[in-house]
C-alpha cells in the first residue's frame, strides 16, 4: 500500500506542503496543526460567526467577483471543472447538476439541505455554526448561478440553537445589501428563507425535503422528473448539500485548478469528515480526499482510546456497508477506493466501533432507525425495515433459527432498489454488511438459544 | 408548579388563544412564503412555539389563514415527530439512542435518568414536571451520549451530569448548554 507521503507526491497532489497535512477540530475550539482550510478556517472560534470577521477575512469578496461581470454560465462552468461532488451522500458532480436547469426557465428555485440526520454525521452542522456567512456566500453564488430568485436553507429541526445563528447571519446579510433587491449594484434580486425541519429523517431526500417545504408530509417523490426540471411548486429546483455551497467561495476565489490540486482525480479537493466512537479525538477534520485511512486513524484521530480495540468502522454515515477493522485498513479515504472496497464515502460520517460492541446488538438499533423513519409509502420499505428490525430482535431473544438468516436475506433483496427513495437501501445495505461480515455473531446467538438481558436489549423501553 | 397533567386541557379549542405578536408573525409567514400552504411548517411552529403543542384550536387557524384543509395540517402535525398534538411536560429531555451514542453510553444514561425520575423511556411524571423520550440522532455523535432540552443540546452527558441538570431545572433554572458558546452573541 502506498503510504501517504507517497500519495500526497503522486496523483493526490496534497495536502499543502506544511503542517502535516489536515486540520484538526473539536467543540472545544482548538484549531490543531495546519493544514488544508478550504471549508475550515474559522472553525473552533468564538468570532467566525460575524459578519465583520468573515469580511475582513475575504468575505464576500467571491460573491462580488461573481457579481461584477460574470454570467451564470461562467461560475456553472468553473464549479464543473472543479470536479466538485456533492457532500451530502451521493457523490454527484455539483456543476453536473447545476446544468440540468432547463435554460428557458423563469422561476428557478435553490435549496440548500442541512438536514442532517444521518448517524453519524455532524459535519454540516459545524459548518453553520462556526462560519455561517461561508455558506450564505455559496448560497447566494449558487443561487446565481441557476438564476434563482429564492433560495431556501433547510435547516433540521433539532438543531434550535443553530436556526437562530443561521437567521442572525442571513438578517445580517440583507442589511449588508448581499441579500435581497439588487444585490452589489448587479441588478440581481434574491431571497433567502431559513426553514426549520420538525423531525423527519426522510426531508434529507430532495424531493422529500421539497414536499416538506411546500407544507405536506415529507415524502420523497418518485424520479423522473427530477427537481431539476420539476421541484418546488413543479418548477426547476436544485437542492444541494451546505458542504457543496460551502465550498463554491474557496472555488470562484481560487479557480478549478487549485481546487483539484487537493484530493484524487476524481475525488477533487478537501472533505469534512465527522467521527464519532471511542476514538483519542473524535470530531470534525477537514483532509484531501484520498488520505489512507491508515493514517487518518493514527495520526489525526491518535488511534482508540484508552482500553479500546477498533472492531470495525462504518466509513459514511450509518447507511453504508461496515468494514471490519483489517479491510478499512487497507483503504484511502475518497470515493473510488471505498467504492471498491464495498463501502461508500457517503456522508462522511464516519462511526469507530470498538472490541466491546455486539453488533447484533448494534444493527437492531440502525434498524429502528430505520423502521422508525420509514416515511411509509413504499410497501418493500414500510414492511420491509420492520420485518428486519423484528428479525433481529428475534436473534436476540434467543429464539432464532438458521432460517432467519435466509429470511433476512430474503428479506433485503425484496427491498433493495424496489422503492421510490435509497432509505431501503440504507436500512438494507448496513443489514446486509453486518451479517456479512460478522456472521459468526449472528449464528453463535442462534446456537446459544439464551436470551441476552431484556434490559439490554433495547434501550427505549419499548415492548418486546 | 404546573397542574398536573390529566387537569390540562385535552381539547385546546375553547381557550385557544395565540398572542397578537404571534398571529401577526403568522401571517407575515403567509405573506413571505410563495404559496400559502407552503408556510404551514414555519407557521406551525410559531404555535408551538408559544404553546408547546398545537391544539385543535391551531389546526382551525391554520385551515383559515393558510387555505388548507383539516386533513393536510393534520397529516403534517403528525407525520413530524417534533409536533405535538398532546400538551407537554414542563421539561421533555430527549435522549439520543442512535448508534454513535449507543457506543458511547446512551443506554446506561437512560436507565439512570429511568431511575432518577421513577418513569419509563416515554413516559412523563405525575407532576408533569419531566418527561424522557428517546431520539434518533441529534448531530452530536462525536460528542456523545447528548440530550435535548427545546433548543439546548448537551454533550458528553454523563450520569453526575445528567443529576445536576436534573437539580437545576427543578430550581428553575435551565443550564448553560454546550453548544451556548462564550461572548458570541
Amino acid at each position: 500500500m502506498r503510504s501517504w507521503r507517497a500519495c500526497a507526491a503522486a496523483s493526490c497532489r496534497g495536502p499543502t506542503p506544511t503542517g502535516k497535512g489536515w486540520t484538526e477540530l473539536n467543540h472545544n475550539g482548538v484549531v490543531g496543526p495546519s493544514g488544508p482550510k478550504l471549508l475550515s478556517a474559522r472553525f473552533g472560534r468564538t468570532d467566525g460567526h460575524r459578519l465583520a470577521v468573515y469580511e475582513k477575512e475575504g468575505g464576500y469578496q467571491a460573491l462580488r467577483r461573481v457579481l461584477g461581470g460574470m454570467q451564470p454560465a461562467e461560475v456553472q462552468a468553473v464549479v464543473k471543472e472543479s470536479g466538485l461532488r456533492g457532500r451530502g451522500g451521493a457523490g454527484f458532480p455539483t456543476g453536473t447538476k447545476w446544468g440540468f436547469v432547463p435554460q428557458a426557465a423563469e422561476q428557478v428555485y435553490f435549496f440548500v439541505n442541512a438536514d442532517e440526520s444521518e448517524p453519524g454525521t455532524f459535519k454540516d452542522r459545524f459548518l453553520l455554526d462556526y462560519d455561517p456567512h461561508q455558506t450564505i456566500e455559496g448560497t447566494i453564488i449558487s443561487c446565481f448561478a441557476v438564476r434563482a430568485s429564492l433560495g431556501f436553507i433547510y435547516i433540521r429541526g433539532e438543531f434550535g440553537w443553530l436556526i437562530d445563528r443561521v437567521q442572525k447571519a442571513v438578517d445580517e446579510c440583507y442589511a449588508a445589501g448581499y441579500l435581497g433587491k439588487n444585490i452589489l449594484g448587479s441588478g440581481y434580486n434574491l431571497d433567502l428563507i431559513v426553514h426549520k425541519g420538525a423531525g423527519a429523517y426522510i426531508c434529507g431526500e430532495e424531493t422529500g425535503l421539497i414536499n416538506s417545504v411546500e407544507g405536506r408530509k415529507g415524502q420523497p417523490s418518485i424520479k423522473p422528473p427530477f427537481p431539476a426540471v420539476s421541484g418546488f411548486l413543479k418548477k426547476p429546483t436544485i437542492v444541494n448539500n451546505v458542504e457543496s455551497v460551502a465550498s463554491v467561495p474557496w472555488i470562484i476565489m481560487n479557480g478549478a485548478a487549485a481546487y483539484r490540486a487537493f484530493g484524487t482525480e476524481k475525488s477533487p479537493g478537501t472533505k469534512l469528515f465527522s467521527v464519532s466512537g471511542p476514538v483519542k479525538r473524535p470530531g470534525v477534520y477537514e483532509i484531501p480526499l484520498g488520505m489512507p485511512f491508515r493514517t487518518f486513524f493514527n495520526d489525526v484521530l491518535g488511534g482508540m482510546a484508552d482500553g479500546e480495540e477498533l472492531k470495525a468502522v462504518i466509513v459514511g454515515g450509518s447507511s453504508v456497508p461496515v468494514l471490519p477493522a483489517d479491510e478499512i485498513m487497507n483503504c484511502n479515504l475518497d470515493y473510488e477506493s471505498l467504492g471498491s472496497a464495498g463501502t461508500m464515502l457517503g456522508s462522511g460520517g464516519m462511526i469507530i466501533i470498538p472490541k466491546r460492541c455486539d453488533m447484533v446488538e448494534l444493527i437492531q438499533v440502525l434498524m429502528h432507525f430505520y423502521w422508525d423513519e420509514s416515511c411509509g409509502q413504499c410497501t418493500p420499505c414500510r414492511e420491509g425495515t420492520g420485518w428486519l428490525h423484528r428479525l433481529v430482535k428475534k436473534l436476540r431473544r434467543g429464539e432464532g433459527t438458521p432460517e432467519d438468516l435466509e429470511r433476512i436475506e430474503h428479506v433485503c433483496s425484496g427491498m433493495a432498489g424496489l422503492t421510490i427513495c435509497p432509505l431501503s437501501d440504507a436500512a438494507v445495505m448496513p443489514m446486509r454488511s453486518f451479517l456479512a461480515k460478522f456472521r459468526g455473531e449472528f449464528e453463535a446467538l442462534i446456537q446459544d438459544q439464551t436470551p441476552v438481558a431484556a434490559e439490554s436489549r433495547w434501550p427505549r423501553g419499548e415492548q418486546e | 408548579m404546573t397542574k398536573p397533567m390529566q387537569e390540562l386541557p385535552m381539547d385546546g379549542t375553547p381557550g385557544f388563544a395565540l398572542s397578537p405578536g404571534a398571529l401577526a408573525r403568522i401571517d407575515a409567514l403567509a405573506a413571505r412564503y410563495p404559496t400559502k400552504a407552503s408556510a404551514l411548517m414555519p407557521c406551525l411552529w410559531v404555535i408551538m412555539d408559544e404553546l408547546g403543542w398545537v391544539p385543535p384550536g391551531g389546526v382551525d387557524l391554520m385551515v383559515e389563514k393558510l387555505d388548507v384543509t383539516h386533513a393536510r395540517v393534520n397529516e403534517v402535525l403528525t407525520f413530524y415527530t417534533m409536533f405535538r398534538d398532546t400538551p407537554q411536560a414542563k421539561h421533555t429531555l430527549q435522549v439520543c439512542h442512535n448508534i454513535s451514542c449507543h457506543i458511547m453510553g446512551a443506554r446506561p444514561l437512560i436507565r439512570h435518568l429511568e431511575e432518577r425520575l421513577g418513569v419509563k423511556l416515554g413516559g412523563r411524571t405525575a407532576d408533569g414536571q419531566f418527561q424522557i423520550e428517546g431520539a434518533e440522532c441529534l448531530g452530536a455523535c462525536g460528542m456523545g451520549p447528548c440530550l435535548q432540552l427545546g433548543t439546548h443540546l448537551y454533550e458528553n452527558v454523563t450520569p453526575a451530569k445528567a443529576d445536576a441538570l436534573l437539580e437545576s431545572l427543578r430550581r428553575g433554572v435551565v443550564p448553560r448548554a454546550d453548544t451556548d458558546r462564550e461572548g458570541v452573541d
